[in-house]
């Protein structure tokens, strides 16, 4: 009873009782039943239309896994093609890959790993499932939203992936479909025609899906805390996900409406993107005027830059957590680490300009972006700094999530880097939109935060799934994926600084590309064996789910609040005992008491002394 | 205390945690210095600023590079399960606002002393009596216009275009300024004289990129935007376009070629020769 730290909202909350048989059916959880809860019992219910924040975890991340095995398909065939470009492929309709095929799927690998993969699985699948339990709350604050959300994403994965099948093929714009190429219509080219409308319309659902997760994780952390946990107990994942959401609150607002803008550009005659005077193979267009594909560029980084993000904070939050777990010691800096997460996230809406340095923006803004770039090197700096403190001293136990933490870190700081070079505008001007960008976003946003994801699979995949993960298998994957994406994308970097630009179909048509051959030789060749490693994780991840060894309750001996439930939770979290929370999430190795972690709910009375 | 799992073998896993993070800064510090795949020479004073700046970024960011990946791989390994006890800390204040403020007068004095380049190239016009250059980009070409000896740029009109007719521009040959306009696929100008570019396109955003000037500029439609450089080095310099334009994307190039004073006056002279004879 009252065990929340909310205010206001709470009478509110309060006043919406569950229905006398326990189900789930007003839009709200409250911790004032306190009986037990029964499950729902038909399969649909249960499975399908769950409106259980665990189901709709593993939901989320189940969508993710088939997105990410797409989307590394799709670049699988990109890379295949760049160096084997006369190589027959049995699905492309005449032999060999076309231009516009490839384009294709540059299009829609970024969009299914950025929409489907890296927002969805950190943010929306394991923050889902562990936030409320973290907290100690039964259920996420809206089950009803959380349902739809889900349901809503994957209505826009549908809708993405259909652009494949129609007339024309799939979208050749990129995912970030600068007008005016996305927003002419069929006539800038194939894919530009309904494939486009469906990337459009697509996106739009994807955007309302993650407005609806994002108010859901606010409210949930800030109503729905059990009592003693303050913010400043908070384990840093369940802060990372709170600044994500709010990132997400404030990004994919504005990602909807330019998608709005741009639709009625193509389907309603309007011309937000589209200036006049245009000539689009020697045919004038003569019913547009007056737009600016600046415009959509301006709202497109507003998102996209916070997107970054998006991605990679819940990534920060995992790798912390689980390297303070296996190195047995706190979090070194803990409020730096929650100040570091809001200032990035924070600094992340002030720098979407540095995406447009040559866009033909104002060059006076440049400096600004620049230099607020800079400074989020500051916050990222103190958070690598952090991590190696956290490990410093410790007594580390190399399970294979912590290996994932570990390569986390090392990836961080290679990806962040690169950064560097981009945020200046002088030596973004040779290096903008060639392969070293390519190479820079795809190790801190893509493989850093795929990296967060693997750490946290095989850290809470025991909670989730009450099996342990073969730990040999995930230490064989870990090295593969470790080696593997540093060799396809380091080489990547070199490619840029040789003046290679992204999105080319061939390297044949331009002569300067030719000496670079064998580095997208070797490129190619280590991501075909990357990849097919991460059949191993796949074989890893269902296996074990059927046959892996039982898990305990607190396999990890970890100390936040989902270890002290059963593996799995019971339907409602905690069997109707909300816990109390006594101490901060990050208690290992404390002078003075017999194990070398702490639990948040044990009570000071019951912790065992030394002594 | 009974030994978990993952502690097992912790010396073993530690140690090649630990070696493939060093082998791995060797390999990546090795080719940034090795230079195998590397821009080419600048062939513009401003290009040869970048590529100090460039320089100073690289030091900088490798020893950071260096520190942190050895510091990853020494603190692993440090910190193997050798039986010892933990040593138990939370933080340390004074520490944090060191590293701290070394980062911010690290990332962001990078930041300041490298935009005296870009204010040079983007904030200053182009010299006085400077040839203007007109750079048009369309699916999937480019072409370059000169004014021709009225200095005068003559109308063009989106009817007009016709790429197939020779007349990619659409020039008005109604407009007496557009009769001497030279329009060329490939760009010729003179070594040591200051160019002034007008860059535009008819459809999609495209991006001129010549990698010997260092400069990189969308073209967009509905904008005309201006840049300027003077090339120092005879010779062919191949132009790429670098912005997402369609599915020509990755052909669509040209050349700009720098010649001397005398070539680029015979060059201008056979063009207007051509153009007298249409």
């Amino acid at each position: 009873m009252g065990q929340r730290s909310g205010d206001g909202l709470t009478a509110a909350v309060d006043s919406i009782k569950r229905e006398p048989d326990g189900s789930r059916s007003d839009s709200m959880v409250t911790h004032e039943s306190g009986g037990h809860h029964h499950p729902p019992s038909s399969f649909i219910r249960k499975y399908i239309f769950s409106l259980d924040h665990k189901v709709i975890g593993i939901q989320y991340y189940l969508l993710a896994l088939f997105s990410v095995f797409l989307g590394m398909a799709l670049s699988m065939l990109m890379r295949i093609h760049l160096v084997w470009p006369d190589l027959k492929m049995p699905f492309t309709p005449g032999g060999q890959m076309t231009p516009e095929q490839y384009l294709a799927l540059v299009t829609m690998h970024g969009s299914i790993m950025v929409f489907m993969v890296l927002t969805t699985a950190p943010q929306s699948g394991f923050g889902n499932y562990m936030l409320p339990i973290q907290i100690g709350a039964e259920d996420m604050a809206f089950p009803v939203l959380n349902m739809l959300s889900f349901w809503t994403t994957f209505v826009s994965l549908v809708v993405l992936v259909s652009a494949f099948f129609v007339t024309g093929g799939a979208p050749i714009s990129g995912w970030t479909a600068y007008p005016t190429l996305s927003a002419l219509g069929q006539i800038t080219g194939p894919g530009e025609g309904a494939g486009q409308t469906l990337w459009v319309i697509g996106v739009a659902i994807f955007c309302i899906a993650s407005l609806l997760g994002a108010l859901n994780f606010i409210t949930t952390t800030v109503d729905l805390r059990a009592k003693g946990m303050t913010l400043g107990r908070m384990p840093l994942t369940v802060w990372a996900w709170l600044i994500t959401a709010i990132l997400g609150l404030l990004a994919f607002g504005v990602l909807l409406a330019a998608c709005l803008l741009l639709l009625l550009d193509r389907v309603a005659g309007t011309s937000f993107f589209i200036p006049g005077g245009l000539v689009v193979t020697d045919t004038p267009i003569t019913s547009h005027t007056g737009g600016s594909p600046l415009l959509w560029q301006h709202l497109f980084w507003f998102f996209g830059h916070p997107e970054v993000y998006i991605a990679i904070l819940p990534g920060m939050g995992v790798a912390s957590h689980v390297l303070s777990t296996f190195s047995r010691k706190p979090v070194f800096g803990y409020k730096a680490m929650v100040g570091a997460l809001g200032a990035i996230g924070f600094l992340g809406f002030c720098v979407w300009g540095h995406h447009m340095f040559v866009s033909g923006m104002s060059p006076y803004s440049a400096f600004a972006f620049s230099l607020l770039t800079m400074t989020i090197g500051v916050p990222s700096a103190i958070k690598t700094f952090n991590w190696l403190g956290t490990l410093w001293g410790g007594k580390i136990r190399f399970t294979t999530a912590m290996m994932f933490a570990l390569g986390f870190v090392s990836l961080f700081v290679t990806g962040g880097l690169s950064g560097l070079f981009l945020a200046q505008p002088s030596i973004d001007l040779y290096l903008h939109d060639t392969y070293f960008v390519v190479a820079h976003f795809h190790l801190i946003m893509g493989v850093a935060a795929i990296f967060g994801i693997f750490a946290a699979t095989y850290f809470w995949f025991p909670k989730m799934f009450g099996r342990m993960l073969n730990e040999t298998i995930g230490k064989i994957h870990f090295w593969f994926t470790f080696v593997g994406v540093y060799a396809i994308f380091m080489p990547m970097h070199f490619l840029g600084l040789a003046g290679h630009p992204r999105r080319y179909a061939d390297t044949t048509g331009v002569n300067f590309l030719a000496p670079l051959h064998p580095v997208h030789y070797f490129i190619t060749i280590a991501a075909m064996i990357t990849i097919t490693a991460q059949l191993i994780f796949l074989f890893n991840f269902f296996y074990s789910m059927k046959a892996g060894k039982k898990a305990t309750e607190n396999p990890w001996e970890a100390t936040t609040l989902e270890w002290s439930i059963p593996s799995p939770p019971p339907f409602d979290n905690f069997a109707g005992h909300i816990p109390v929370v006594y101490r901060g999430p990050y208690e290992f190795s404390v002078p003075g008491a017999t194990d070398d972690y702490i639990p948040q709910h044990v009570t000071p009375e019951r912790v065992g002394k030394a002594h | 205390m009974i030994r978990k799992t993952g502690e097992r073998g912790s010396a073993a896993v530690a140690f090649t945690f630990a070696t493939f993070l060093v082998i791995f800064t060797g390999v990546t510090v090795y080719l940034f210095l090795a230079k195998i795949w590397w821009f080419p020479p600048a062939i513009t004073q401003f290009g040869t600023q970048i590529d100090a700046q460039f320089h100073r970024t690289l030091i900088i960011t490798g020893i950071v590079f260096i520190l942190a990946q050895l510091g990853l791989a020494y603190a692993v390994f440090q910190s193997r399960d050798r039986g010892q006890r933990v040593s138990f800390f939370e933080g340390n204040s004074a520490m944090e606002f060191i590293w701290t403020l070394a980062t911010v007068i690290m990332f962001v004095g990078l930041g300041l002393y490298g935009e005296h380049a870009w204010a040079e190239a983007h904030f200053q016009g182009a010299a006085p009596g400077a040839l203007q250059l007109e750079v048009t980009g369309q699916q999937f070409a480019w072409n370059f216009r000169y004014a021709g000896p009225d200095g005068k740029f003559g109308a063009t009109k989106p009817e007009l275009v016709s790429a197939s007719s020779g007349n990619p521009l659409g020039l008005d040959p109604r407009d007496a300024a557009a009769k001497d306009d030279i329009v060329s696929p490939v760009a010729y100008v003179p070594v040591g004289h200051e160019i002034e570019l007008l860059i535009r396109t008819q459809d999609v955003t495209h991006s001129f990129y010549v990698r010997e000037l260092r400069l990189k500029q969308d073209a967009v439609p509905g904008m005309v935007i201006h840049m300027h450089f003077n090339p120092e080095v005879i010779g062919q310099y191949e132009l790429a376009c670098a912005e997402l334009c369609g599915l020509g994307h990755y052909r669509m190039r040209s050349f700009v070629n720098v010649v001397s004073q005398e070539d680029y006056d015979k060059w201008v002279r056979d063009q207007e020769t051509a153009l007298q004879q249409q």
